[in-house]
């Protein structure tokens, strides 16, 4: 029973940076049509933003606050990374999707090659607090506090996105356009700049998720982002396509799926699993688990 | 006795040699009309003839060559939103609503002027049917009420110019009266170009009209030289003149 809660509790982490790397991802495909194959890259920035603020930002004391600051700056460098790709990259290539993979896939190539040039290859470990990796106990299961601090963080974000999404007027152009976004545009809206937003609020859910996955995954290297990618896209088609609900759901699936079947069943089988339910989503549900049909 | 003179209305919009080719095809080809300002001019054709692409083509959803001119501003070129933002509405053919967005958040995104605010009664005003079902979402509505936010969206604005496509299109008979009730009160104080299929809706609306065929202009007018001629009706949209039929 601890060994279920245990692997049940971590996979919510997992989750939840399954989530933060997703949502940005899908917000960006729904509304703008665009796939941002250079999101992994926002993710891998978040981690280094992190690492250095937690080695050299030594004139803050306490590991905790200096990891919050850490967090909040990987949060900005995050936005600014994304609205200058979005304003640099991809704003004159809307419509145009081999443009855009292309970009985007060499700018993670140049991202990946620029961190392993400048901090070399090798993981870099954060300096953490001492609670970080102690646990608290839940149902006998010994649960190390980072995967629960990574899940607090995680539905943090979530709830701030819907509240953004549902009471801002920001938020309302953002799903519009995600369902139509022509007639946005038809209602005298420049949609431009929301564009510009998603972007931004995507690099910000993303680098917080580099910084909170440095931690999960015991340090930063320049390929973690990309390599995480390919769950962030498995999570964004299963969720449906600009639903921030599904995003929400379709991690914790992919996070439990992946989690449980490698413990229960064989070590590295977990991602086949992943890639089996990413197959019967798409063969049941096309659209995703809360997606619409595309018009 | 001294000659009768007439001072020469300047068009608030002015087509001039317009093109515009849609994936390979030439669906507009020089076509060239005025529309005259506070007066309704309907734009009537047989389908495929090229009145929604010309619609598109004035708010820059489609791209296209030769001149729009709206008030001496050239459009041509300009991006939809500061199309609109030029003082224009526009109603689409299939209604277009938010259907994820509930009636209020439909309308609300449609407010882009500090009058919208105000309006917003005269919308409720003109549709009250908006009013009672605010909270719900716009895809779970009825055809007809689906029209109604979409007309509510463009009157919510102090609109200069309406672009309205196939408002009756689809809908029963009573709310067809109700949606012409609302444009004709908003033709009262707003210019509009529309495009209408069902000619007793048109006709009850419209002043003067542009008549298409295969993407050029066969005829521009008042609207009652189309029903004093059936020969032209007939030949121009299929009907046999008088009021009563659908082009």
């Amino acid at each position: 029973m601890s060994t279920f809660v245990l692997i049940f509790i971590t996979s919510l982490g997992l989750a939840g940076l399954y989530f933060l790397l997703a949502a940005g991802l899908s917000l960006i495909f729904g509304l703008m049509d665009v796939l941002n194959l250079a999101h992994g890259a926002f993710f891998g920035i978040g981690g280094y933003a992190c690492w250095l603020i937690m080695k050299h930002l030594t004139v803050i004391g306490p590991l905790t606050l200096r990891f919050a600051v850490a967090v909040i700056v990987a949060a900005v460098v995050g936005i600014a990374v994304g609205a200058v790709v979005e304003k640099l990259l991809i704003a004159r290539n809307y419509g145009n999707h081999l443009s855009q993979i292309l970009i985007t896939i060499g700018l993670s190539f140049v991202v990946v090659s620029l961190l392993g040039g400048i901090f070399t290859f090798e993981p870099k470990y954060i300096v953490q607090p001492d609670w970080f990796t102690d646990t608290v106990e839940v149902f006998g299961a010994r649960i190390p506090n980072d995967r629960l601090l990574i899940l607090g963080v995680a539905v943090t974000l979530l709830v701030g996105l819907l509240v953004f999404l549902r009471y801002t007027r920001h938020g309302l152009i953002i799903r519009a356009g995600v369902e139509n976004r022509q007639m946005v545009s038809a209602l005298g809206i420049d949609v431009g700049r929301s564009f510009t937003l998603v972007f931004a609020i995507g690099g910000l859910l993303a680098a917080v998720g580099g910084a909170l996955g440095a931690v999960y995954f015991n340090g930063v290297t320049p390929g973690l982002g990309s390599g995480q990618l390919i769950f962030g896209i498995i999570v964004v088609v299963i969720g449906g396509l600009g639903s921030i609900n599904g995003t929400a759901v379709a991690a914790v699936l992919v996070a439990m799926t992946q989690q449980f079947v490698n413990y229960y069943i064989a070590v590295g089988l977990g991602d086949i699993a992943v890639v089996a339910l990413l197959a019967v989503v798409l063969l049941v549900r096309p659209q995703g688990l809360l997606g619409r049909v595309a018009r | 006795m001294t000659p009768e003179t007439t001072t020469p209305v300047t068009p608030l919009v002015e087509v001039r040699d317009l093109d515009v080719h849609r994936a390979g095809a030439h669906i507009l080809d020089g076509v060239s009309f005025d529309v005259l300002p506070n007066r309704v001019t309907a734009l009537l054709g047989r389908n495929g003839a090229g009145k929604t692409t010309t619609l598109l083509t004035l708010l820059g959803l489609l791209p296209g060559t030769g001149s729009v001119r709206f008030d001496g501003v050239e459009l041509l070129g300009m991006s939809t939103h500061r199309i609109v933002q030029q003082s224009i509405g526009y109603v689409p053919e299939d209604r277009e609503v938010f259907g994820q967005l509930t009636v209020t958040e439909n309308l609300r995104l449609a407010m882009r002027t500090p009058e919208a605010v105000e309006r917003l009664d005269l919308v409720h005003e003109l549709f009250p049917e908006l009013h009672d079902r605010r909270e719900q979402r716009a895809g779970t509505l009825s055809g007809g009420q689906q029209q109604m936010v979409a007309l509510a969206r463009a009157l919510l604005n102090p609109n200069r110019l309406l672009l309205i496509d196939e408002p009756s299109k689809g809908l029963a008979p009573i709310v067809v009266n109700e949606v012409v009730a609302a444009l004709e009160r908003a033709a009262a104080d707003t210019t509009i170009l529309l495009v209408e299929q069902n000619l007793q809706v048109a006709q009850r609306l419209a002043s003067d009209i542009v008549v298409l065929d295969s993407g050029r202009v066969a005829h521009s007018g008042p609207m009652s030289e189309l029903f004093d001629d059936p020969e032209m009706a007939q030949r121009f949209l299929g009907v046999a003149g008088a009021a009563g039929g659908s082009t």
